[in-house]
């Protein structure tokens, strides 16, 4: 009976959760209009923010991820004479998988955390109902501007990743193993379709929009102590990365 | 007996608790126009809550908040912060934009309300910041202040836009001895120059004292005394002669709730 009624409360508080957190992305989207209008720099302000945080780290990662498709992708299909399809290899993955999840994981774990815990700490630090009491709307102010901050810059980000994983994997495949700079180049032009770059944009779209969104709703939401704001970090991390990849099937799915 | 529209602001019969402690049940409250009325009470008993429960920040879960004739607690969101922009608050901590420069920190809400230059802003922000002592101040981020230095630049931004209801949570702490007596003759100046209302919630009986025309002293989710600072300075009640002079034996426990001291030493309450 016990067990029951804690199932019962449980699923209560999801739906209860998970309505709250789309009445908020509600909200967002309902104020995005007037902060655009009102508010425009304060959006191109976070972009830069948002992007800067989360550059280093995404073209770092994004050398070594491309480097590392250079040498399986080298060492896999040479054993079937397919060495001068490195590129497409590469391609496929970093611009339709790996580039978009990568970059939005990469972007959790730095410009989201960041989000997550600015705002969190701007509500346990009584930032928020500051303005609230000179008749400024925080959501409008502060969490609008950092959502649509971060919309925009991951798929400049996703877009880095994956040109500088390109880098990456023609550096190994092209200038270290020694397939041929033609055949690399060549071959992913001709497979690489108009629709596998449609899907890499789409996902990078929806995953900037899922990852931004997860982090402003855990700061603008957490328990305002130290610990609440660590919480809420930490399942930034967590909550962005399970979401990612649930998106990222459904939308792998519809593009088949 | 006060005529009702004397009253600003009429608290009745508010009942508010939170999870299972409640922390009011039936408090009346008047504060009066033009005058500096004074929140006081023992630790935890909701003094805070109350302020922020006046500007809305909480509802109450019964009882009403009726502000210049308006129940705050039932006004929609557009109508709530057209009301609020009559209010400044000083908040407990200070509460500055931390993004924000001191001097931006003050001219927010003009720069949010208003369609004034941005010469008229400085000329206001410098004389708010003149008025605490902190012009010099105007460039530094509020990371860069103490803790006194961060809730006098809090009351600069509080009045900058003249509002006619100032409330200040704990004003006092944190201030040194020279800061604290020009502040609290800030707060009487402002509020008898500029005919605005003023609710202070502080512990500092001598402060408040100096300050307040009225005060309120709130104990067990009542109002347990009221009158003004003379009149609770010479009241005969036992818990008001505690709070009013810092008395350790009265109906006000020091020790929160715990079981028998001795027993807990000696590990017998774990038995």
């Amino acid at each position: 009976m016990g067990l029951l009624r804690e199932i019962y409360q449980t699923l209560v508080q999801f739906v209860r959760t998970f309505g709250a957190f789309i009445l908020f992305f509600l909200e967002l989207v309902r104020h995005t209009p007037a902060t655009l209008r009102k508010r425009f720099g304060l959006v191109v302000a976070q972009v830069h923010n948002t992007g800067t945080l989360s550059l280093v780290i995404i073209m770092v990662c994004g050398l070594f991820v491309g480097a590392v498709l250079g040498l399986q992708g080298f060492a896999n299909l040479s054993r079937f004479n397919a060495e001068d399809t490195v590129g497409t290899f590469a391609a496929f993955a970093l611009i339709k998988e790996l580039g978009p999840v990568i970059t939005a994981l990469l972007f959790a774990g730095r410009a989201g955390t960041a989000l997550a815990s600015e705002i969190g700490l701007m509500k346990a630090t009584d930032q928020l109902s500051a303005m609230e009491m000179m008749a400024v709307n925080p959501i409008r102010r502060v969490v609008v501007p950092r959502f649509l901050g971060g919309c925009v810059a991951m798929p400049f980000l996703t877009a880095v990743f994956s040109a500088i994983g390109l880098f990456g994997a023609h550096l190994v495949g092209v200038s270290l193993l020694g397939v041929d700079v033609g055949a690399f180049w060549q071959q992913m032009q001709q497979a690489l379709s108009p629709k596998d770059i449609e899907e890499g944009i789409v996902k990078s779209i929806v995953f900037g929009g899922a990852a931004s969104l997860v982090a402003v709703w855990e700061g603008y939401n957490c328990i305002p102590t130290a610990e609440g704001v660590g919480r809420a970090t930490t399942r930034t991390v967590v909550i962005t990365a399970i979401v990612v990849l649930i998106l990222d099937f459904m939308i792998t799915a519809r593009y088949l | 007996m006060n005529d009702s529209s004397d009253n600003l602001i009429e608290i009745r019969d508010l009942d508010y608790s939170r999870g299972s402690l409640q922390i009011f049940r039936g408090l009346n409250i008047n504060i009066r126009r033009g005058e500096v009325t004074a929140i006081m009470g023992p630790s935890g008993t909701g003094k805070t809550t109350l302020l922020r429960l006046i500007t809305r920040q909480l509802l109450p879960d019964h009882g009403t908040i009726l502000v210049d004739g308006v129940d705050i607690t039932k006004l929609n969101q557009a109508d709530l912060y057209r009301l609020r922009q009559r209010f400044g608050m000083l908040f407990q901590n200070g509460a500055l934009l931390t993004d924000l420069s001191v001097f931006e920190n003050v001219a927010f809400p003009l720069r949010e309300h208003t369609r004034l230059t941005n010469r008229l802003i400085r000329h206001i922000v410098l004389t708010k910041l003149h008025a605490v002592g902190l012009r010099g101040a105007a460039d530094m981020m509020p990371r860069q202040l103490s803790g006194g230095m961060a809730r006098r630049v809090a009351l600069a931004r509080a009045m900058v836009k003249d509002p006619e209801i100032l409330i200040y949570d704990e004003p006092f702490v944190g201030l040194d001895p020279i800061s604290m007596g020009v502040i609290v003759r800030l707060v009487r100046r402002m509020n008898d120059a500029l005919g605005i209302s003023s609710i202070l919630v502080s512990h500092d009986v001598q402060e408040i004292s100096s300050v307040s025309d009225r005060s309120y002293l709130i104990s067990d989710g009542k109002v347990a005394a009221s009158g003004s600072p003379q009149e609770l300075s010479t009241a005969t009640s036992d818990l008001v002669k505690q709070f009013m002079h810092g008395m350790a034996d009265g109906p006000v426990a020091f020790h929160f709730k715990a079981p028998d001291y001795e027993e807990q030493l000696l590990g017998r309450d774990t038995d």
